[in-house]
């Protein structure tokens, strides 16, 4: 698999939201998804932000078009330097939030792309990242 | 601070949402929109979305808020324009709406309101006689 093309956006406000947004979409469109797909990824991508800025304190999204033999795909990277995830089911279960959201932001993004990983601990920051294919 | 323009036309209140809202754009609308209703006395208001690329989970909250809160104020709200790109990825999102009126174009959420608020009228004449 080869990395075509990186970068990273700083997400410390809800500004950079829509900043990180817009680079994704950009890059979605450069890959060739269609209008679902890319709308998917953006959204997921808007969803995991917030969670960024919110709960992470902020921090920042790196961003990867891939190739991986003939398919391309995209993957982002959330990081921050926040408190962590304590409880990572419970986080991971539709509905549940330890802040005043809709608890959707996980669960909702993970159905979003095809793939999902989540680092986190106490402490320690967190780290989700996503990927969809073309 | 931007805003987005709320227009009156009797006594509807119309929406066009045209740019990447960021939250605190999202949330400005609910105020302005629930203090114009309590100003003018609209019935109806109809958001014009069709403009949107993207509804996340913030956006589609604040769109179940105002609908919410226009009812309690006394009226009906309807959401017009969504593209289909977007209404697939907020219901696998997990959000549905519900309790939100829609409707796929901008006349069509017109002739919605003002049947509406016609029948209202019109159940409220019945009931005074």
């Amino acid at each position: 698999m080869t990395i075509l093309k990186s970068d990273v956006v700083p997400i410390r406000s809800e500004q950079d939201i829509v900043l990180a947004r817009q680079s994704v979409r950009k890059t979605a469109m450069e890959i060739g998804l269609g209008i679902v797909d890319q709308t998917k990824i953006v959204t997921a991508a808007s969803e995991l932000a917030r969670n960024t800025v919110i709960y992470g304190l902020g921090g920042e999204m790196r961003w990867e078009m891939l190739e991986d033999g003939s398919r391309r795909g995209l993957r982002l990277h959330f990081i921050d330097q926040g408190p962590g995830i304590e409880d990572l089911s419970r986080a991971m279960t539709d509905g549940w939030t330890s802040g005043s959201g809709l608890g959707l932001g996980l669960t909702g993004s993970k159905r979003l792309v095809n793939e999902f990983e989540i680092e986190t601990a106490p402490g320690r920051g967190t780290r989700v990242t996503i990927t969809r294919w073309k | 601070m931007d805003r987005i323009p709320i227009l009156r036309m009797g006594d509807l209140l119309l929406v066009t949402i045209q740019v990447d809202m960021h939250d605190r754009l999202a949330r400005s609308l609910q105020d302005d929109l629930t203090e114009k209703i309590e100003r003018t006395g609209a019935k109806g208001v109809l958001i014009d979305i069709s403009a949107l690329e993207l509804v996340d989970s913030y956006i589609g909250r604040m769109i179940a808020n105002i609908s919410a809160m226009a009812r309690i104020l006394d009226a009906q709200t309807v959401v017009v324009g969504m593209r289909p790109a977007v209404a697939i990825t907020l219901v696998e999102l997990g959000l549905s709406l519900s309790g939100v009126d829609t409707a796929l174009t901008v006349e069509r959420g017109m002739q919605r309101l003002r049947a509406r608020l016609g029948r209202t009228e019109a159940t409220d004449d019945d009931s005074e006689e």
